[in-house]
């Protein structure tokens, strides 16, 4: 404790944490990356060069043209270009690069999309001739991966975040109730909270998802995947809340609200659950990988979303074939986003671990 | 603890009960049957089609054939593959013996590397080594295994180092001899076994390290090291021992999580394991064997978390089981 702060005002537990957090550079870099891969998948729309289900067959595999971004032709300056590739061989995806300049531009012209009601043709950047650009490549039918990723974003993303609220959810209620109540209630409870535990969770999901997840439109296998992710996740945590309960409810403010006469269930969710918000607040973050990874399994196995809807997992599909692992390294582009998501769910997860923690006060 | 155990194994029957329930409603639920592709066969008459359908049993009620088959189950017969002409025991028991191969190996890959790791990072705290060692760790925490194993396989692919798939070589194998099949086996495991247990390795790696800067900040290392002791005396035969205690609780919980961390693995590097065989036998509808393995998984799910916690009660002598 420094003595150089003359004027303390007191912060309130948000605040102390946030400014706890702030301090740690890891978890701001994961806090930053999660920014960007969210907003990048709010607004694939606009920032994506093509819808995910365009197609360009004659173009399909095309390598990825980020590392082929220039400013200068010939050491004059031409702003941002690439060159130009024209296609060799028929049936053998190879490409060769000719010395066309090629300017990309800003607001290019392309596909048409619906963003938040309102119609539009224009892209954050583009090809200025309109042609297709594969910044991270292109798949079997020529569309773009980076579109695909941005997209596929809004699914593996929100899977994350949707799943995670609904177990969360389950698990405080649940919890919440079996560690107040106690008695009966406590033990069946407790007992079917064991009983998902001991399931084997993909070996379920994947029966699940197979007897109603197939031919469904996307919206509806999403909302399946989600559920069924929930329904297994909540058990660890309701059982942790239950017995975190179990300890504050020997408090006298739980006392006093119940000589006050409030609902019970009242005064589970106002008065006791409230405590267990930073327990709640770091598991979550810690687990929400646990959902985007469910999803990336259950879509890489086919069960998930389907084609040519794009998620994470399902991209990742074209990878098992492994001569396009070999010839077009760039089909595993999604797995490093969902490497990089998973990396940041973790780094914010532990710095919020140690800016919860008040014994980890001085710890460096 | 023998009461605590019988306890735990009265657990088992029911929760078999509900998750063979389950998986039997959800196996109905699924449209159509195996035999349903082959319907459109014109080689298959439908009189057959019907018989074929009688003899396996998937038309009748549901609980009734429920009912079946737990009576035929519990007298340790699983019925019938429809896909794979076999006994689902067999079946399932020669692909959960792939599995166990698996996963044991990745275990000792682990821990094989882990714990040397983990105690060199610790003791040369701050040095570049450390910092490698953390660097690992962070990443074999982080890396999703689906990726990993896609990253693998391309490398294999690439090399040609090691096989891209399967448990043994589709071609000669039948010429070796049985340390060839021995070496070929192991050629085949080393990739898929690394990739899982590399999150299990990054977990040992950073709990050995922390252990054992602990455990080289106590007064007896110090002690130790006064009097002389050679330095590697004092790492190896003092701190270590000490430092590894609590690891061995931890190697308890990741029984279990070996056998669900494989499941993508196996399907990635086309493993003949319980998980190939699971996803193949949901797709095709294989009633039989879906049934037989989920209630395998079930069981070694149980019994790995069993065996965690009697190691704990072992290890700890804290914890009561009783």
């Amino acid at each position: 404790m420094t003595a150089a702060t003359p004027k303390r005002r007191s912060r309130g537990p948000w605040r102390l944490l946030w400014d706890k957090l702030r301090r740690d550079r890891a978890a701001m870099l994961g806090l930053w990356v999660l920014t960007a891969l969210y907003l990048g998948a709010i607004f694939a729309p606009f920032l994506a060069p093509h819808h995910f289900s365009t197609q360009v067959r004659e173009r399909n595999w095309h390598p990825p043209q980020i590392f082929d971004l220039h400013l200068f032709h010939e050491g004059e300056f031409k702003g941002p270009f690439v060159y130009d590739t024209e296609r060799e061989g028929d049936f053998i995806a190879e490409y060769r690069t000719t010395d066309r300049v090629v300017p990309l531009t800003l607001f290019a012209e392309g596909d048409a999309y619906t963003f938040l009601g309102v119609d539009s043709t224009r892209h954050l950047f583009g090809r200025a001739d309109g042609q297709p650009l594969y910044l991270l490549g292109a798949d079997q039918y020529g569309r773009d991966i980076l579109s695909r990723v941005l997209y596929g974003g809004r699914i593996s993303l929100s899977v994350g975040l949707l799943g995670i609220l609904i177990s969360m959810t389950l698990g405080m209620l649940i919890g919440g109730i079996a560690g107040y109540f106690g008695g009966a209630i406590d033990f069946a409870l407790m007992r079917l909270v064991e009983l998902i535990l001991a399931l084997p969770g993909l070996y379920l999901i994947l029966t699940v998802q197979h007897a109603f997840g197939q031919n469904l439109p996307s919206s509806q296998s999403y909302l399946i995947i989600v559920g069924v992710l929930a329904f297994i996740g909540w058990a660890g945590n309701a059982r942790v809340i239950r017995g975190m309960v179990l300890s504050l409810k020997a408090h006298e403010y739980v006392t006093a609200a119940e000589a006050l006469g409030l609902p019970r269930l009242r005064i589970i969710v106002r008065h006791i659950l409230p405590n267990t918000l930073s327990f709640v607040i770091v598991t979550a973050t810690l687990a929400v990988p646990y959902y985007i990874l469910g999803e990336v399994a259950l879509s890489f196995l086919g069960v998930g979303i389907q084609e040519p809807e794009a998620s994470w997992g399902n991209m990742l599909r074209d990878a098992q074939n492994v001569r396009y692992l070999t010839d077009y390294k760039w089909v595993v582009t999604p797995g490093f986003f969902i490497f990089l998501a998973v990396m940041a769910f973790n780094f914010l997860g532990d710095g919020l671990r140690d800016a919860a923690d008040p014994r980890a006060l001085d710890k460096r | 603890m023998w009461t605590y155990v019988a306890r735990r194994l009265l657990a088992i029957p029911p929760l078999l009960l509900a998750t063979s329930f389950l998986t039997h409603c959800l196996l109905a639920a699924a449209p159509g049957d195996y035999f349903s592709r082959l319907e459109d066969n014109p080689a298959i008459s439908a009189e057959y089609l019907a018989a074929l359908r009688a003899q396996a049993n998937v038309d009748g009620g549901l609980l009734a054939r429920y009912w079946a088959w737990l009576t035929h189950a519990v007298q340790g017969d699983f019925g019938h593959s429809f896909h794979f002409d076999l006994e689902v025991f067999t079946l399932i028991g020669e692909r959960l013996g792939n599995t166990l191969l698996l996963s044991s190996s990745a275990l000792v890959l682990a821990w094989g590397l882990a714990l040397p790791l983990g105690v060199l990072a610790g003791v040369k705290q701050g040095t570049w080594i450390d910092k490698a060692v953390g660097f690992i760790s962070f990443m074999g925490l982080s890396v999703p295994r689906v990726f990993f194993a896609l990253l693998m396989v391309m490398f294999a692919a690439s090399t040609g180092w090691f096989p891209t798939g399967g448990m043994r070589d589709p071609i000669d194998w039948d010429d070796f001899t049985p340390w060839e099949q021995w070496v070929d086996v192991a050629h085949h495991t080393v990739l898929p076994a690394l990739v899982v247990g590399t999150t299990q390795m990054a977990r040992y790696m950073r709990q050995m390290r922390a252990e054992m800067v602990e455990t080289l900040g106590k007064d007896f290392v110090r002690t130790a090291r006064a009097k002389g002791l050679a330095p590697w005396e004092v790492v190896w035969k003092h701190a270590f021992g000490n430092a590894i205690n609590p690891l061995i609780t931890l190697f308890g919980y990741s029984l279990a999580a070996l056998l669900t961390g494989a499941f993508l693995v196996e399907v990635v590097f086309g493993w003949p394991g319980l998980a190939t065989l699971t996803v193949d036998a949901v797709f095709s509808q294989d009633e039989p064997v879906v049934m037989g393995s989920v209630v395998m998984a079930t069981v070694m799910l149980v019994l790995g978390n069993l065996a965690a916690d009697l190691l704990l009660g072992l290890v700890d002598p804290r914890i009561s089981l009783e």
